[in-house]
């Protein structure tokens, strides 16, 4: 028999249109405009997952994002599957597929149940106490404690969809599309504020959108009806641009705040091909109105887990707005007026309330006299002691309270239901205000903390306020804008209000049982399964800070982040330990509010975009033959070129003796440029490298060291000077950006009367280096009117010359020892360039040569790289380069440094070269350098921080930093290794044509 | 993410700028007449305050210039910013 909980018509709910969803497997139907939630609810479905600890079947509770049970997973097993989601924020549509997570093998007949029957041997802690030790078993630990536990599985495949990122700038946002937000979007726009409102949910008016009781009007209306006509309004105003279904995920300071907009969530999958699947929207607002309304609060009792069990404010929602009825035999348990708020709009819609049990002795309400007026029971002065029912509650006891609340008297009265609503008063929403800095004050009245001192321009209103009635908002939130936004005319005259609740309520924390505390299941925190009785256990275990226990106890650390129980947790710390609960504070709200998916964190950022690289010129050439790249910054460079099946060390050997026999290629666009000019450019470069510059005649070019004021090496490269007041510089590909903004630094800083202009122009240059003993010729026949002659152009000088229209500026300088030109040409030629190099190189057997090779050719001539061969730890002194430290020049940037006690120290480490006694063995870079292996500790002496077999001296060599090392000449050291030592002999660090013929052979 | 008034070009999200450090700290003219000690109170020696402090920032994707922020470090409200050379407010 099909048992239908749709009840009467509602405005939200099309019954016209019927769609199909499958959960866990099974085909049901529901209309558009139901959240899977009330969709499930009017198929009388309440269980829908396990608890996280201890497997107890749970149910939906809630109505909206604080849902701690009701998570699903999304499309188990396909690219769409999404774990961790709510059911009760799930908008329906065709095809949608959702199934409970963890519970194994289904959540019906789920395995991990029994560690309900285990609960008593499962306390607080239980984890940290029982899995620590010894902690060699924890790989055991880990494994079962996976198996078990876990809240959703993880998609394997790549996110299919898209994800996008917007600014947006407005002068208000308004938080929340309540009455309250409603109120103030108004207030703002019609004052000419650009306003934005943004509601998570999929309609504006919150929860007074479906009011509809004779007992709460504005103006002679029922509130609901008044609040549509307000939104009908708002939605025609230009300066105010509204969105739904958008969640804001965190408030951060100076008023910037990350929203998800979800675009297509609701939509059947089919119909999501293109469109953006979510906007991260980044709000930076002038000023913010939090209007995120409150959450209601369960009760502590005995059993308050089971299915069946509702927020009484989430059945009103389902009956209201939904049209559905969450059970047929209704009991609610209250301490305020709320439950009997939702007990009329059931009354209204024909649904059955068997009874009401109120903590609450006599109160004078309107509410009240309605729901006896319509012969239901009410229970005054009573508590529940225990429920029952495993899947679906089916009976509660129920116990008269004493005077003082903290006992139970008399006998034990049982009811039976199919659905009890709990209502423990309201929580105004101030995650957000708390993200943003804001601090709280508590309530006593109420027992409720509400914004005090705000951090940036913003203001909370209505419930979250504290405002949580009806008329207080509408006093309280006008007045409050007025202020605000500092506006003369109101929007709003003086309403006529009619709201009838009662404001009385009796606050008991933890609701006494007949039983000892011990033996309770009363749960605080549902989805991490902490009870009232572990957090007392955490406090005689001695933790006080409320971020200890929440850690101890794991409450609030699920995916809700607690928003329902945090409340009761410091409640009862309060008044086990005796504290003031506005002296403990609350734990740290953190963003997001609610979960976001990766995707919408890096919207467009994914695949190639992930992580941008740079592309030389002659890029493409270098993929068209087959380089192998490699990342050097952001850069991608050519590493090597393999040949029929060459593997790198192969490539790498081939391209070194080439470059040496006759002529290599290198594109080298990547290194920094920087242009200088301006009439104090001589001087500049005087103070910002180790040697003179002065002197430097036009044409002419020098390599320089930088150091940092510390005195050690930062970068280096050759500067050639293009005019009297024209520098061109280069620097290390990786330190370009950052030699600028050092150099621009002291500029504007230290020595702002400098008249220095610098300019990066490493993109607007290609660079390609002709090296070897047969460059000349190459050159040569390129430039064929050039006079190549060592005389009028030698080494370490510079040319302007052309091939047809386009200009080059040609350096003689090498960085491989061999004689080498380096073309530099504005870039869109550079591959047109190179091109004509290979062409004409053909004759000379010109071989393109990647970074390993032009690493090798440098270092068998003893060429340090910044960053290679030093640290942030090494001089010039300990590079071995005291020939290029200026000892006339007054000061440079680093020299005092150069004889502080510490620089100066004889021990420090130093590069040195390192032959292997074994010619053919490769030391590995990295591995340390010793001379005793047999002292205890053995004492390290450096490592190895270059490595090479050179095919050119035929044997290998490395390059390393050695403590001492400059007076080691000829010592022998160990290079100790995983299976063997190695025995090297410390030598000078350049292998290779010490006398620098070769650069002018 | 914080909003920095770069007295060139006017607010800007934080993600452009750059922090530079303690404000005020200026190179010795005279780096070679002074002591190890001396030296190294320049070199290394930095205020790290809870509270106000002065410090440089560089708005390194924008102008790329550099200028002083007065900052309060307890809850990252900038109370002033000013240009190179200009004297930092009482
Ligand atoms: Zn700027």
């Amino acid at each position: 028999m099909k048992k239908n909980f749709r009840v009467k018509r509602s405005k939200h709910i099309d019954e016209t249109y019927k769609i199909s969803f499958k959960f866990n497997g099974k085909l049901y139907y529901g209309f558009k405009g139901d959240t899977l939630a009330s969709a499930l609810l009017a198929n009388d479905i309440h269980l829908v997952g396990r608890s996280f600890k201890y497997h107890r079947p749970r149910g939906i509770m809630t109505a909206g994002s604080e849902e701690p049970n009701a998570i699903v997973q999304l499309h188990n097993n396909s690219p769409w599957t999404e774990p961790n989601v709510r059911a009760t924020e799930v908008e329906i549509y065709e095809g949608l597929e959702a199934s409970s997570q963890n519970c194994w093998p289904s959540v019906n007949f789920d395995i991990g149940g029994i560690n309900n029957f285990l609960s008593p041997l499962l306390p607080a802690g239980f984890y940290y106490k029982t899995f620590m030790w010894p902690a060699s078993f924890w790989e055991k630990y880990e494994y079962f404690i996976r198996k078990s536990a876990g809240l959703g599985k993880s998609p394997t495949k790549p996110d299919p969809d898209i994800y996008e990122h917007r600014y947006i700038h407005c002068d208000v946002l308004v938080i929340g599309a309540g009455i309250s937000g409603i109120i103030s979007a108004k207030t703002a726009a019609k004052n000419g504020f650009k306003t934005l409102l943004v509601d998570e949910k999929p309609y504006l008016g919150g929860s007074t959108i479906y009011q509809n009781s004779e007992y709460f009007k504005i103006n002679n209306q029922n509130s609901g009806s008044w609040l549509e006509k307000e939104i009908n309004e708002i939605k025609k105003i230009e300066n105010l641009e509204i969105k739904t279904r958008t969640s804001v995920a965190a408030y951060h300071g100076y008023n910037y705040l990350l929203a998800k907009e979800n675009l297509t969530d609701h939509l059947p999958i089919e119909r999501r091909k293109n469109k953006t699947r979510h906007k991260l929207l980044k709000i930076r607002a002038k000023k913010v109105v939090t209007a995120t309304g409150s959450i209601e609060r369960p009760l502590i009792f005995d059993n308050n887990d089971r299915p069946g069990i509702l927020l009484s404010s989430a059945i009103k929602k389902y009956a209201d707005l939904f049209g559905v009825a969450c059970g047929k035999k209704n009991i609610f348990f209250t301490n305020n007026d709320s439950a009997y708020e939702t007990t009329i709009s059931l009354i209204q819609k024909g649904i059955n309330v068997e009874a009401i049990v109120d903590n609450r002795e006599e109160v004078d309400s309107k509410l009240i006299y309605e729901v006896e007026k319509n012969n239901i029971k009410i229970f005054k002065g009573h508590t529940i002691v225990n429920t029952y029912g495993y899947k679906r509650i089916n009976k509660i006891s129920i116990m008269q309270l004493s005077k003082d609340g903290h006992n139970v008297i008399g006998s034990k009265i049982d009811l039976s239901c199919d659905c009890l609503g709990i209502s423990g008063g309201w929580t105004p929403a101030v995650h957000l205000f708390t993200q943003s800095g804001g601090k709280l004050k508590f309530r006593d009245e109420d027992q409720v903390f509400i914004p005090n001192i705000y951090p940036s321009d913003q203001i909370s209103v209505g419930a979250c306020n504290g405002d949580l009635t009806l008329d207080s908002i509408l006093v309280n939130v006008p007045k409050s804008l007025k202020d605000f936004l500092n506006i003369k005319n109101n929007v709003y005259e003086n309403f006529d209000v009619l709201s009838s609740h009662n404001n009385s309520k009796r606050n008991i924390w933890l609701l006494p049982s007949d039983k000892v505390l011990g033996k309770t299941n009363s749960f605080v925190d549902y989805q991490n399964d902490a009870t009232a009785k572990d957090i007392k256990l955490a406090l005689r275990e001695g933790f006080k800070s409320i971020e200890h226990v929440k850690r101890y106890t794991t409450t609030g650390m699920g995916t809700d982040q607690g928003k329902l129980g945090n409340m009761h947790a410091l409640g009862i710390i309060s008044e086990t330990s005796e504290a003031k609960m506005g002296e403990l504070g609350t734990t740290t709200f953190r963003p997001p509010y609610t979960p976001l998916t990766f995707g919408t964190i890096v919207g467009r950022n994914v695949g190639e975009y992930f992580d941008a690289y740079r592309k030389t010129p002659i890029h493409e050439w270098h993929v068209k033959n087959r380089a192998k790249f490699e990342n050097v910054g952001q850069w991608k460079r050519a590493w090597y070129y393999p040949k029929n099946n060459e593997n790198m060390f192969q490539a790498v050997q081939r391209e070194s003796k080439a470059a040496r026999e006759s002529a290599g290629i290198l594109d080298a666009s990547t290194l920094g440029k920087i242009d200088i000019q301006g009439a104090d450019a001589s001087e500049f470069l005087n103070r910002i490298y180790t040697n003179a510059w002065s002197k430097l005649q036009i044409g002419k070019c020098r390599y320089g060291l930088m150091l940092n004021e510390d005195g050690m090496v930062y970068d280096d490269g050759v500067t050639t000077r293009l005019g009297e007041n024209h520098y061109l510089m280069t620097t290390t590909t990786g330190g370009a950006a950052n030699v600028l903004g050092k150099l621009e630094d002291y500029l504007q800083t230290e020595w702002p009367e400098l008249d220095v202009y610098l300019t990066s122009v490493t993109d607007h240059l290609a660079t390609i280096s002709v090296c070897g003993p047969n460059s000349k010729k190459i050159i040569s026949e390129i430039f064929p009117s050039l006079d190549l002659s060592d005389k009028n152009f030698p080494h370490m000088s510079f040319k302007k010359t052309k091939i047809g229209k386009i200009h080059c500026r040609i350096m003689r300088i090498s960085f491989t020892g061999e004689q080498s030109y380096e073309i530099n040409v504005q870039a869109n030629f550079g591959k047109s360039v190179w091109e004509k190099c290979m062409e004409v190189g053909k004759n000379y057997n010109i071989t393109p040569y990647g970074t390993e090779t032009m690493h090798l050719l440098r270092a068998e001539k003893g060429f340090i790289i910044v960053g290679q061969d030093t640290d942030a730890t090494m001089t010039p002194i300990d590079l071995q380069m005291d020939w290029i430290v200026s000892k006339k020049k007054y000061d440079f940037i680093g020299k005092r440094s150069l004889y502080r006690s510490d620089t100066i120290r004889e021990d420090r480490k130093q590069l040195v070269g390192l032959l292997t006694d074994n010619p053919n063995e490769i030391l590995e870079e990295g591995s340390q350098i010793v001379s005793d292996i047999n002292k205890s500790p053995i004492e390290m002496l450096g490592h190895v921080t270059s490595s090479y077999f050179s095919p050119n001296l035929k044997k290998s060599i490395a390059l390393g930093v050695v403590k001492g090392g400059k007076n080691m000449l000829g010592q022998k050291l160990i290079i100790p290794m995983e299976n063997k030592k190695i025995n090297v002999t410390v030598t000078d660090p350049v292998f290779l044509d010490k006398e620098n013929k070769r650069l002018n052979a | 993410m914080f909003l920095i008034n770069c007295p060139f070009c006017g607010d800007r999200e934080q993600s452009e700028f750059k922090a530079g450090g303690e404000a005020h700290i200026v190179r010795p003219k005279q780096p070679t007449e002074l002591s190890d000690d001396e030296w190294a109170e320049y070199l290394f020696m930095r205020k790290n305050i809870k509270g106000v402090q002065f410090e440089r920032w560089n708005h390194v994707h924008g102008c790329r210039k550099w200028f002083n922020v007065v900052r309060d470090t307890s809850n990252d409200q900038i109370k002033a910013v000013y240009k190179m050379g200009e004297k930092p407010p009482t």
